[in-house]
């Protein structure tokens, strides 16, 4: 059973993020990588899959920067098996992504089974790369996953719809599930698993090697900038007994027409 | 020169960063409040390989360098320095094994660690002897094939929980340091009395307790190295354990840094946040400068270890700076706090507690600098 992670390296969400000077992306140079946090649900499901499937092996892949590989170690030390990283600039759009991770799979000569990923990056939101890698590649998928299980030859798997309601699902493999947060613990990457992922296989290819150009952006990025700050408060003295209603008046006002909360 | 950590070592360092973060600072004031022993951390700490990180490869062990032991301990005292005095009793009273076992010793006393959940006690203070250490009274009698066990020990860290102890003895009284060995023995061993729980001011998770040794018959083959080869070995055990207590301090003033400049941005006095008043940023300077150099200097007497050298001149640098560090740290940050830092609803007055013992065990500051004062001036 081959089953492929695909995550995505983030900052760390402590990170004071900073527009970069030429405006297309933030400034990355002094930025502490993370794996993106949906994406560890991902990996610890590939692995548990892994755990309940003797002989299957979790390959996971990249598309970004090479400066910093931390998402793909962590994933190793965690226990995947081999790892793919795609060399591309880190603002990349979604289009762009979903076709280098299909390029990379597809180079990797194994026949994928399941294809995980995380439901969204938690830095730019996006929420579409593993759709359109789903649509792509022709296969079925479900987002949003918080339940998988094996039924029979299919996966029924659990998806969170708005008021807290469960759908489920019924899916053939090969398909594509993003998992949300609740599908399972993440566990840490050990010690030991840390020392062993030095020795792993990680594949390195060039955006052209899975078959990406500079035609295929359809989302080009400028003028990043910072949200405005937040204006100063308004005080209103309301000790006064005499004057409260008026304040009162006054601040409905506001609230209705300045801040147009009500 | 190199100040870098290796790509493994930053790992290992936010891995464990993460688990103190996720699992010991959700649990350390309550554990600390009511003194429960941190047996679910410990376990999960050691499933994750972050525990007796001095077992050699060959033993099961994971083969961690100095640098990597003290790398971790920091982060896991970042997390809870009271934990952590748990975690770390494990690594210097396996220590001796490592440094004097024989391969049969090891495979006996050390592997076992690393196949599975265990705890380990080092027993060297008495209730009369504590940095007199070579004054022990504990008696080994010669029993023929075995020795004959008689003494008390004291302040002994996870003793309740034990299930082998190192234990230091003399052979002679007379004979001085000269008499001093070293046994290892198993805690279902007839004739260990623990002791009761002592209700201490800080590390509070941690067990300590006193245990008498009545009549103990402990088979020859436990001693390590020699009859009275034990005051070497505790020696260099001392070289080994010093930068890995010192890193525990370098932990706990990280953490009292951080709380204070968290706390210093959202206390406002004066119509601005109290990090804008200098009296507040000059106390903080200090504050990081200390813990850097604590880092530091811990990362020395590490680094002389892994390469080959002696180091107990440094190893005693690292261990009083960065204990008395700490505990100015951990002082400074109650008093940026003010009478919230002196309130048990914020985590630095805990901090403050912890840190007055990495200035008492594993070799006072004074002793520390006793040491130091021989190697530097001469004896």
């Amino acid at each position: 059973m081959n089953i492929f992670v695909c995550v995505k390296q983030v900052p760390d969400t402590e990170t004071k993020v900073q527009p970069s000077a030429d405006g297309t992306f933030i400034e990355t140079s002094s930025i502490k990588w993370i794996m993106n946090p949906y994406d560890e649900f991902a990996v610890e499901q590939a692995l548990l899959v892994k755990a309940d499937n003797p002989g299957a092996t979790v390959t996971v892949v990249r598309v970004g920067g090479v400066k910093d590989t931390e998402a793909l170690r962590t994933a190793l030390a965690m226990g995947a098996d081999d790892a793919i990283l795609v060399e591309a600039e880190d603002n990349l759009d979604s289009y762009s992504i979903a076709k280098a991770l299909k390029g990379a799979i597809e180079k990797s000569g194994k026949q994928p089974d399941v294809i995980f990923a995380g439901k969204q990056g938690i830095d730019d939101d996006c929420l579409q790369v593993p759709q359109v890698l789903a649509q792509m590649m022709d296969l079925p998928s479900v987002s949003v996953i918080v339940g998988y299980e094996k039924s029979g030859d299919k996966l029924s798997v659990k998806r969170e719809v708005e008021g807290g309601a469960l759908e489920v699902y019924e899916v053939s493999t090969p398909c594509v599930l993003a998992t949300n947060k609740g599908i399972n613990t993440p566990r840490y990457a050990s010690l030991p698993g840390i020392m062993k992922a030095k020795r792993k296989p990680m594949q390195q290819l060039s955006l052209a090697d899975v078959g990406v150009s500079a035609d295929d952006r359809r989302v080009k990025y400028s003028d990043f900038q910072l949200p405005p700050e937040k204006p100063a408060g308004k005080k209103f003295d309301a000790t006064d007994e005499a004057k409260q209603h008026e304040v009162v008046a006054e601040v409905v006002k506001l609230l209705r027409e300045e801040a147009k909360v009500i | 020169m190199d100040f870098q950590l290796s790509p493994e070592q930053k790992e290992m360092k936010d891995m464990a960063l993460k688990f103190a973060k996720n699992e010991l600072i959700p649990k350390a004031q309550e554990y600390d409040e009511k003194g429960v022993f941190p047996m679910d951390e410990f376990k999960h700490a050691w499933e994750l390989g972050l525990i007796n990180t001095c077992i050699p490869a060959e033993f099961g062990g994971a083969g961690f360098s100095a640098m990597d032991s003290v790398i971790i301990g920091e982060a896991l005292a970042y997390g809870c320095m009271g934990m952590n005095t748990s975690f770390m009793a494990n690594d210097l009273a396996l220590l001796p094994i490592v440094i004097a076992g024989t391969k049969e010793q090891k495979e006996k006393f050390l592997k076992p660690f690393a196949e599975s959940f265990k705890i380990a006690s080092f027993c060297l203070t008495e209730p009369g002897h504590g940095s007199d250490a070579a004054g022990i009274k504990t008696l080994f009698k010669d029993g023929g094939d075995h020795w004959i066990v008689n003494g008390s020990k004291m302040w002994i860290t996870n003793a309740g929980y034990a299930d082998q102890y190192v234990v230091y003895g003399t052979i002679d009284p007379k004979l001085g340091h000269k008499g001093i060995s070293a046994l290892v023995i198993p805690a279902d061993t007839p004739g260990i009395v623990i002791g009761k729980k002592e209700d201490k001011m800080g590390h509070r998770s941690s067990d300590t307790r006193g245990i008498q040794f009545e009549n103990v018959k402990v088979p020859k083959d436990n001693m390590l190295g020699q009859p009275g080869e034990g005051w070497a070995i505790a020696m260099k055990t001392l070289d080994h354990s010093r930068p890995l207590v010192a890193s525990s301090a370098v932990g706990g003033s990280q953490r009292a840094l951080e709380c204070a400049i968290e706390y210093s941005k959202q206390r406002t006095q004066f119509g601005v946040p109290i990090a804008k008043h200098q009296a507040i940023q000059f106390m903080i300077a200090d504050m990081a400068m200390k813990t850097e150099a604590s880092r530091l200097l811990v990362h020395k007497a590490a680094w002389l270890l892994d390469n080959g050298q002696r180091n107990t001149e440094i190893a005693s640098y690292a261990k009083a700076f960065a204990a008395d560090s700490c505990m100015q740290n951990t002082t400074d940050a109650v008093q940026i706090y003010g009478g919230y830092g002196y309130s048990k609803e914020y985590p630095v007055e805990k901090l403050m507690r912890d840190a007055k013992l990495i200035q008492i065990y594993e070799g006072t500051s004074q002793i520390q600098r006793l040491v130091i004062a021989r190697e530097v001036i001469g004896k």
